[in-house]
């Protein structure tokens, strides 16, 4: 397997020349903990020769203590890169490891085994092209090998490897080898991967790994590096219709407007006809621009800068496609969600979405059933936790172009944000669009708001109250209601415990019935705005992710958070249900203050201190703060 | 390079335009690490590509420790005019002011101060949200570990045991206030990559890569170059002259030479496909202590 290696007679234009036309393979390792995932890569690593001589001794080194083969080295450590993941003996992260043959250049990631880190081992297979599935001969096929498995298919790896490691340790037992392949192929079968090859093989001992082993002569098929160099994995992305995301939008100055992006698939020529998926708006190529020169044409994957005949409105986002193979365009589809954080995902929470280059607010509107990952059961579930893998139905604030995941993976795999603390939550596959949003429009009627609102005599309005129960909003608010009516305004009060006994009365006090309880709070709210009424909402609201939903599903009707900040000490001394002592006898539970947080809001219009004012005064100060 | 033949090369090449674009997309203040290597050099060439006809849209920062070879200052000044892009240049000015070398303070307390700390200051004084940098992950055990969008905290840390997940190429860019981006462009490449890509582009290095024959000290078996009258030398130490070259560019003091013939591009891939040893053994800083680097990372360092 070594490289060729140029020597001083070697024609060095033509040795560059081999370098730079191999092929790619990026591939992965997975598998259980233990399974020797980190093992076989150093062994491919010390055989492929890429292993200097400073990194061998530095490895002799710290391989004391560890189990080593032949070569006196723990493989491990060679990809094992964070501390605690040497001083644990564990992969936390996928590593990227590079090496090369005659004929292929590799990347593989290695990636951890264990249930805690299958975001990262996510990570490392939504770029391969292939996976190496371990598994330890003597432990045979386990949970974590069906829950990689199952990862693979969902993230799209269409090739893998069945490698039975340390077959030394069973005697090159050729049943223990045909009973485990048999097992992992019946249960891989629904997975539907394109090509599945098994091999047994030793990591530390070096069997089937370059060439056929003498231990092993009952096994028929190919070593795994010869595999590996031959295998056929490359995607004719260039055969597929063209999708153009446009990144970056170039403008150096008045005579030039250029749309930078990576043909995602598909390929282009000058003067082909070009579609804008969102504005249906048409165009022809005028110029494909490189630093190298233009081009007459652009094939999948490459970085270019397209220019067209016309002026048209394009920005970072709008995806170029051919006319009569343009991709979906809608705001609603579904989609296999893996979950990737502590926090749980609930339905009617909003999300930033993020696919290619289009960044979208999106709400997951329906928890179909989440899929056991380690025995493809479905099950009806109200949450999705960290490392669950769900079938979901988005909605995005406004349409996005996209395709399915099987068809685009490029255009059809998406990732979703924390809107406040940015972290990457998610990442899911588009299974397909739902056409019902395009074809469902609003009906607009002659008499719309602002004549209801011009009726009425006011400014429609949500006033929305966060606090803690007996913090007082229910009483500021009654002052208020009392007050404007006084006047002749119209309004309405929607209370927790009221709506809880009707409209919510099947919701019950879990995060994901909150979520649920407030978003058709909120869209009732939103409702009676738009008939005209000025509607205060009393509601205990302790997540800042649902107060920002309200504020959201108000949209353009005006929306003030005001914040009774009366502390829990003060609250609970009220107690004007009796509800705190409850919760402190652990009658009820889930009790915002005592066993639920309530998380202060960062931003609300308004705060009202409700320890050392009197609702009178609370009452005055909210009505001199609002426009009505 | 010859468009519609998809070579590994030419992926890598698109991989990391695209990156770059996305920088210039999504953030406000980006800033690209310019340390004036082969690495760094491949990375303006890539970012001249993936902006064109446009100049480069971010300004490009040099760290500079004062103990940089005169060659490499020499070059970076000769390249910002050449290509025209906005070159800034910080160097840690209390660093100076408390006379900082790398001879009496050590090492790590010199790169601390000159590198790490001067580079968190710079950060701060641009409120950049994005540093792009021309780390590779086949480099060191850390990097290799490393996202190509890798998150900061406001302190300019590294959280390896927490990094965001990254799936395909859809890269999460989002940051609150204060935080802020390391990005790799060329995460994916290898040495040998960054040397044919250099061969087949015709980039233009620092000549210190080329051998030549150079005044060194050799000192426990690493060989410096006496670039200028500020390297100490022991009593009796000469400096004598040898044909040497540098696989790595950094300051002077800490920046083991090779011996070697080989005076063009060609010559330097083909010794270094034959050579047994890795591109950082040369600097001094990495082999402190095991996880040096992570520790290093861990607190800003690039």
């Amino acid at each position: 397997m070594s490289l060729a290696m140029p020597s001083p007679d070697t024609d060095l234009a033509l040795w560059l020349e081999q370098q730079t036309d191999k092929s790619l393979l990026r591939f992965m390792t997975c598998g259980s903990v233990d399974d020797g995932k980190s093992t076989l890569i150093g062994r491919l690593l010390y055989d492929s020769q890429l292993i200097l001589d400073d990194q061998l001794a530095s490895l002799k080194k710290e391989s004391h203590n560890r189990t080593v083969g032949d070569e006196g080295i723990d493989f491990s450590l060679l990809v094992d890169g964070l501390s605690a993941e040497r001083e644990q003996g564990i992969t936390i992260d996928v590593a990227y490891r590079f090496f090369s043959t005659d004929k292929r250049k590799f990347i593989v990631a290695d990636t951890p085994g264990h249930e805690q880190y299958t975001r990262n081992m996510a990570t490392g297979a939504s770029n391969a092209e292939l996976a190496l599935v371990l598994v330890d001969a003597r432990k045979g096929v386990l949970t974590q090998t069906r829950r990689h498995s199952f990862i693979l298919s969902l993230v799209g790896v269409k090739h893998v490897v069945l490698v039975v490691n340390k077959i030394d340790l069973v005697d090159y037992d050729q049943a223990v080898f045909d009973r485990i392949e048999a097992e992992f192929r019946a249960f891989a079968e629904p997975l539907g991967f394109k090509t599945l090859a098994a091999v047994p093989v030793s990591a530390l001992r070096g069997d089937n790994i370059l060439a056929p082993s003498a231990r092993t002569e009952w096994f028929q098929g190919s070593a795994l590096v010869p595999y590996l160099e031959t295998i056929a994995v490359a995607e004719d992305r260039t055969g597929s219709p063209f999708r153009f995301p446009v990144q970056w939008v170039n403008r150096p100055n008045l005579d030039f407007r250029g749309f930078s992006g990576t043909l995602a698939s598909g390929a282009i020529g000058v003067g082909d006809e070009v579609l804008i998926a969102a504005s249906r708006k048409p165009a022809r190529i005028s110029r494909i621009v490189t630093m190298d020169g233009d081009l007459d044409r652009a094939i999948a994957g490459q970085a270019v800068t397209l220019v067209l005949d016309r002026e048209v409105d394009i920005s970072r986002g709008d995806v170029l496609s051919r006319p009569g193979e343009t991709p979906e365009y809608s705001n609603q589809f579904q989609a296999r969600l893996i979950w990737m954080n502590d926090e749980p995902a609930f339905q009617g929470r909003s999300y930033l979405l993020k696919l290619g280059t289009q960044l979208v607010p999106a709400t997951i509107t329906d928890l179909k059933f989440r899929t056991n990952v380690n025995t493809l059961e479905q099950t009806a579930a109200t949450k999705i936790d960290l490392n669950e893998v769900a079938t979901v139905t988005i909605a995005t604030d406004r349409p996005i172009a996209f395709d399915p995941y099987a068809a685009n993976a490029l255009t059809g795999g998406f990732i979703l944000i924390d809107r406040l603390t940015n972290a990457t939550l998610g990442a899911g596959t588009i299974e397909f669009g739902l056409r019902r949003a395009q074809n469902l429009t609003y009906q607009s009627f002659d008499v719309n708001r602002q004549v209801r609102a011009r009726l009425k005599g006011q400014a429609p309005q949500i006033v929305w109250f966060t606090g803690l129960s007996g913090s007082g909003k229910s009483t500021v608010a009654n002052l208020l209601e009392k007050r404007l009516t006084a006047e002749g305004r119209h309004c309405y009060i929607l209370d927790g415990d009221n709506v809880r006994h009707g409209l919510n009365r099947d919701l019950g006090f879990t995060e994901a019935a909150r979520v649920e309880n407030i978003r058709r709070v909120a869209e009732v709210a939103r409702l009676m705005a738009d008939a005209g009424l000025i509607v205060l909402v009393s509601f205990i609201s302790p997540f800042e992710k649902e107060r920002r939903l309200a504020r959201e599903i108000a949209g353009d009707i005006a929306f003030t958070e005001v914040y009774v900040d009366t502390p829990l000490e003060v609250a609970e001394s009220r107690d004007p249900k009796g509800l705190y002592a409850k919760a402190r006898r652990g009658e009820i539970t889930n009790f915002t203050g005592i066993d639920s947080p309530f998380e202060t809001p960062q931003n609300p219009e308004i705060t009202l201190n409700g320890a050392t004012q009197s609702p009178e005064i609370l009452a005055d100060k909210l009505y001199g703060f609002l426009k009505f | 390079m010859t468009p519609l033949r998809r070579t590994h090369l030419q992926a890598l090449e698109a991989e990391s335009i695209e990156i770059l674009r996305e920088v210039a997309a999504s953030f406000e203040r980006p800033v690209m690490m310019y340390s004036i290597g082969k690495d760094s050099s491949v990375l303006l060439h890539l970012a001249r590509k993936a902006f064109y006809p446009s100049k480069i849209p971010f300004p490009l920062l040099h760290v500079d420790t004062t103990f940089k070879f005169r060659e490499m200052i020499a070059f970076r000044d000769r390249t910002a005019a050449e290509y025209g892009f906005d070159l800034i240049v910080h160097t840690n000015q209390d660093g100076v002011r408390e006379g900082i070398n790398p001879f009496d303070h050590g090492s790590s307390r010199y790169t601390d101060i000159m590198k790490t700390q001067a580079l968190r200051q710079a950060l701060n004084a641009g409120q950049y949200d994005a540093a792009i940098g021309g780390a590779r992950r086949d480099e060191e055990k850390s990097r290799a570990k490393e996202r190509v969008f890798s998150h900061r905290n406001a302190s300019h840390a590294w959280d390896p045991k927490n990094q965001r997940p990254e799936l395909w190429r859809t890269f999460n860019t989002r940051l609150n206030p204060g935080e802020s981006m390391r990005v790799f462009p060329i995460s994916n490449w290898t040495e040998l990559d960054v040397w044919t890509y250099i061969y087949a582009e015709k980039i233009p290095i620092v000549p210190l890569y080329f051998a030549r024959r150079r005044p060194v000290v050799e000192r426990s078996g690493t060989l410096i170059m006496v670039d200028d009258e500020r390297l100490p030398l022991a009593p009796g130490e000469e400096p004598r002259e040898e044909m040497v070259r540098f696989r790595t560019l950094g300051c002077y003091p800490l920046t083991g030479a090779i011996r070697s013939d080989a005076a063009d591009l060609p010559s330097i891939i083909m010794e270094m496909q034959a050579s047994r040893t890795s591109e950082r053994e040369g600097r001094l800083i990495d082999s402190d202590s095991v996880g040096s680097m992570e520790k290093k990372k861990q607190e800003g360092y690039f």
